[in-house]
């Protein structure tokens, strides 16, 4: 790289292309050729790539849900099969970003931190909600089936839409409230290590929405809130800097005809959850809060 | 065509902090980000906030201690703009309800960090980040701010004045991921970049997926110099397999370095002799590799940590999640063994250059968090500095852009004032390789002139849609075009700037890396994106986001190079040494007409009732 003075730096005007048509339709026809050789070469080793997988004792088989809604082919639901080498430690994340990188890249699936935290790839997988970056292959009994969440609507392959979920989350106002901040910018609220451990747990929730999937009773009816959304009323209802009045405002919320009164403590919830939230205990304990404090029942 | 006074881009922690300012302002401002804002990698933050909260600590000492971490190569007004203004952010997301960890007498915790004089850590277990996240998502959600969650920005709106000094940013373009639609957002005030870090360049990373420098390589493109992009943090304790991070907490905590002779190499070997397992990154880093490469390495790769003596009462109540990485990501118990770790690419000093406001020398660009440059980090950037440097310049970006006035800034941004031509040898030609591909079915080159002169007059909404046009013609381009696949060329990359970009570097290595970056630019220009359809189209996001890869993958390469010293997270195997006398300056890289140009300028060292003289660093 050279130096450049801001001054002496010489213009360059653009130099446009004039070299005569016929010569770049050549040229590009020449390139058409070229790639459609390399595409039928690297299809062909693609798929000798998957046979040799497939042969090979250390493979993994997945059977992975396909559905796109605008590509012929892709319409009608389907599963593919792919088979991935495995290496010690591998997950279904892992695997997925194999068959797409190396075999598929139109295979579609959320997914970003890797590390349990984003919570952008709850999948069914093996016929529950799992998160695909923190599940090991080596856990799994194959051939490993890898669908969207149930109960949602795919919007591709294995990406759903999250629009209904994100929706029940903003119904419980999930917000701190407190009308009690202490005087003077630099001063916190205080609150005692036994208050925030109660909530602790609740705070975990990284909205994948597996519990939501798994939940019969969300299925059913649309309008219940759902696990996660109690879950997250839970955690501003038990902080006890929100004061007794917010509370009574949250139970009241929670307590509407499609809040906690819906849930039927089937545990599916708590099951699925990666981040291993009691969920039905939060819900079960937010009934008895709410009849605690003699609220209306219905 | 959309059309807001304020958009960020970026939904992390710099980006909401900037928009819930930009309300607070009373602008209508708006939040475009390629993931819905839960998902933002700010939230994988395990250690904590550093602020000075306490009686016995102070915002000087924080910004000393900043410098010193710095290794005196951080701005100072910018370092005490942070050290000033954290305490009162920290004390705000608490008055937001963010879960911090607490003491006896119901306050927050503080913890000690690397490299601190004062345990000054804030946290919220070793899940800072997420809480942090979650706290502003939730004032967002009260504020009813508008989020277009699943929107790929992939170009600025900039006009095309010579000098970029001159130039104004008017809005984005952005590819709606759901549907396919490219759309422009015009932005009547300002455009904040809050695109978070640029980890993907690398192949061994604690980064998110998504972390691949959008922000950096755009504002590169569109004229705004990048800054240091030499200096990447490497944390010295990532899973092996994964990359997956184990937070400093644990040292912080206690938890102690072994190789495989058992032996406690820090001290042992005398890498820290005072600070030992929490002397800073850099330092952890480089002995643990040195470690591995003279034999005491376990497996000829990682060494071990271990916490177990620290009790599982107090494991469980610090580290909880610590327990759970190791388990999910490595197999491995901490409870019962000690945890394998071996450095990975962390975090990017450099960025997109601003002052301490977070402005640009683009009239209408800012930038905040990591994905910018305030130069708060210099050549290392300390435990616990990233979270309060997103909140406090996410907050300062977000207010200047909806129009408060903070004041003059010290620093000065651009080619402006005092500044240096500088020159490197490069084995090939950085920069573009030529615009549009060779056969005429041109595919990504996402860079442009950007200086053609030709509309200087244009209105601010002519430059959207002239820069809508443009990439809806670039993302046509690329759908219709079956050509090389993105992957290929980005893991490329990727393992060459692991392999020569990484904790060592040296002179022949570099250039090699340069020389793999020109073939993968060349390679990249028969891109094309397989996937036909216009749904969810990951295969054209990854194809766009492998072009920033690229840019700033040579950027990294290029600083380092030209930087021929030792300093902070940078070692030159032929350079050992600091040197003050001609290295007290930042590398400096403007894109001028799709090829890098190399300047310096110096560091500001004087704050605001001292000047910082370089001391020796260390621990």
């Amino acid at each position: 790289m050279s130096t450049q003075v801001p001054e002496s730096k010489e213009q360059t005007e653009s130099e446009p292309e004039t070299k005569p048509v016929s010569q770049g339709k050549q040229k590009r026809d020449q390139k058409k050729r070229e790639r459609r050789e390399r595409e039928a070469a690297e299809a062909e080793e693609q798929s000798q790539k998957e046979e040799a997988a497939k042969l090979a004792e250390d493979s993994y088989h997945l059977k992975v849900f396909r559905y796109d809604p605008e590509v012929e082919g892709k319409q009608e639901p389907r599963f593919d099969d792919f088979h991935v080498p495995y290496k010690q430690g591998m997950t279904v994340l892992d695997a997925l970003i194999y068959a797409r990188d190396e075999y598929d890249s139109s295979l579609t699936f959320r997914h970003s931190c890797r590390q349990a935290i984003c919570g952008s790839d709850a999948m069914f997988v093996n016929g529950s909600q799992k998160l695909c970056c923190k599940t090991q292959l080596s856990d799994l009994s194959e051939p490993v089936r890898v669908e969207p969440l149930p109960h949602a609507e795919v919007v591709k392959d294995l990406v759903v839409d999250m629009e209904h979920f994100y929706d029940q989350m903003e119904a419980v106002e999930p917000y701190f409230q407190t009308n009690d901040l202490p005087e003077g910018e630099l001063e916190e609220q205080r609150q005692t290590r036994e208050n925030r451990e109660k909530v602790k747990m609740s705070t975990r929730c990284i909205w994948c929405g597996a519990c939501m999937s798994s939940c019969n009773i969300a299925a059913g009816n649309n309008d219940y809130l759902g696990p996660a959304a109690i879950n997250k009323a839970y955690r501003f209802a038990m902080d006890e800097r929100e004061g007794e009045e917010m509370k009574q405002h949250r139970l009241e919320i929670i307590e509407r005809e499609n809040g906690v009164w819906r849930c039927q403590t089937q545990f599916s919830c708590t099951e699925v959850c990666p981040k291993d939230i009691p969920l039905t205990e939060h819900i079960q304990e937010l009934k008895r809060e709410a009849v605690k404090n003699n609220l209306k029942f219905w | 065509m959309y059309e807001h006074d304020v958009i960020v881009v970026g939904a992390g922690g710099a980006g909401l902090r900037a928009a819930i300012a930009a309300q607070e302002e009373g602008a209508d401002v708006a939040i475009v980000s390629k993931l819905h804002p839960v998902r933002s990698h700010t939230g994988a933050a395990e250690g904590g906030i550093n602020a000075a909260l306490r009686e016995g600590d102070s915002w000087e000492s924080h910004a000393y201690d900043t410098m010193k971490g710095s290794d005196y190569l951080g701005d100072a007004p910018a370092i005490e703009t942070l050290a000033q203004d954290s305490p009162e952010e920290v004390i705000q997301l608490e008055h937001w309800g963010m879960a911090f960890s607490r003491d006896d007498d119901g306050r927050v915790s503080q913890r000690p960090f690397g490299g601190l004089s004062f345990p000054r850590t804030t946290y919220a277990g070793a899940e800072t980040g997420h809480q942090l996240l979650h706290t502003m998502y939730e004032q967002l959600v009260k504020r009813g701010i508008e989020v277009y969650d699943e929107w790929y920005v992939s170009n600025l709106a900039v006009s095309d004045e010579e000098n970029p000094e001159e130039r104004t940013c008017h809005g984005v373009v952005a590819y709606d991921i759901q549907s396919g639609e490219v759309e422009g957002f015009r932005a009547r005030k300002g455009v904040v970049l809050a695109t978070g870090g640029l980890g993907q360049v690398y192949d061994h990373t604690t980064n998110a997926v998504a972390n691949t420098g959008d922000g950096v390589a755009m504002a590169y493109r569109a004229g705004v110099p990048i800054e240091d992009m030499e200096f990447i943090q490497f944390h010295p304790t990532t899973l092996p397999s994964t990359g997956v991070l184990i937070t400093e907490g644990v040292r912080g905590e206690g938890g102690i370095l072994y190789n495989s002779e058992g032996e406690r190499f820090m001290f042992e070997h005398g890498y820290a002799n005072n600070a030992g397992e929490l002397a800073s990154r850099d330092v952890v880093s480089r002995a643990e590799l040195t470690e591995v490469n003279e034999g005491r390495g376990i497996e000829d790769e990682y060494v071990h940590l271990d916490m177990r003596h620290l009790g599982e009462e107090r494991i469980v109540d610090r580290l909880e999640n610590i327990v759970h990485l190791s388990e999910d990501f490595e197999g491995v118990d901490p409870l019962e063994a000690p945890m394998p770790v071996k450095p990975g690419q962390h975090y990017a000093m450099g960025g997109v250059e601003t002052d301490e406001n977070g402005e640009t020398c683009v009239s209408g660009l800012y930038a905040a968090g990591e994905c910018a440059c305030a130069s708060v980090h210099g050549s290392n950037r300390l435990g616990g500095n990233a979270l309060p440097e997103l909140i406090v310049f996410g907050a300062r970006a977000g207010h200047h852009a909806a129009g408060r006035d903070l004041g003059e800034a010290k620093i000065e941004t651009g080619k402006r004032g005092e500044y240096e031509v500088g020159e490197v040898d490069t084995p090939v030609s950085p920069g573009e390789v030529g615009l549009g591909s060779p056969s005429g079915d041109a595919v990504a080159d996402g860079g442009e002139k950007a200086a053609d002169g030709g509309a200087v007059a244009a209105t601010g909404e002519e430059i959207v849609q002239r820069a809508l046009d443009r990439e809806r013609a670039r993302v046509d381009r690329l759908l219709n075009t079956d050509g090389v696949n993105h992957s290929e060329i980005r893991s490329d990359v990727q393992q060459s700037m692991t392999r020569y970009v990484n904790v060592f570097r040296e002179e022949g290595g570099l250039k090699e890396a340069l020389r793999d970056i020109r073939e993968a630019r060349e390679r990249y220009q028969e891109v094309g994106v397989s996937d036909p359809s216009r749904t969810f189209n990951t295969d054209l996001i990854h194809t766009i986001e492998t072009r920033n890869i690229l840019d700033l993958a040579e950027a990294i390469t290029l600083g380092a190079l030209a930087r021929d010293e030792f300093r902070g997270a940078h070692w030159r195997k032929e350079h050992q040494e600091r040197k003050d006398d001609s290295w007290l300056k930042h590398t400096m890289l403007s894109w001028n007409d799709g090829e890098p140009e190399l300047w310096f300028r110096p560091v500001i060292l004087e704050g605001e009732g001292k000047t910082y003289e370089p001391k020796v660093r260390s621990y």
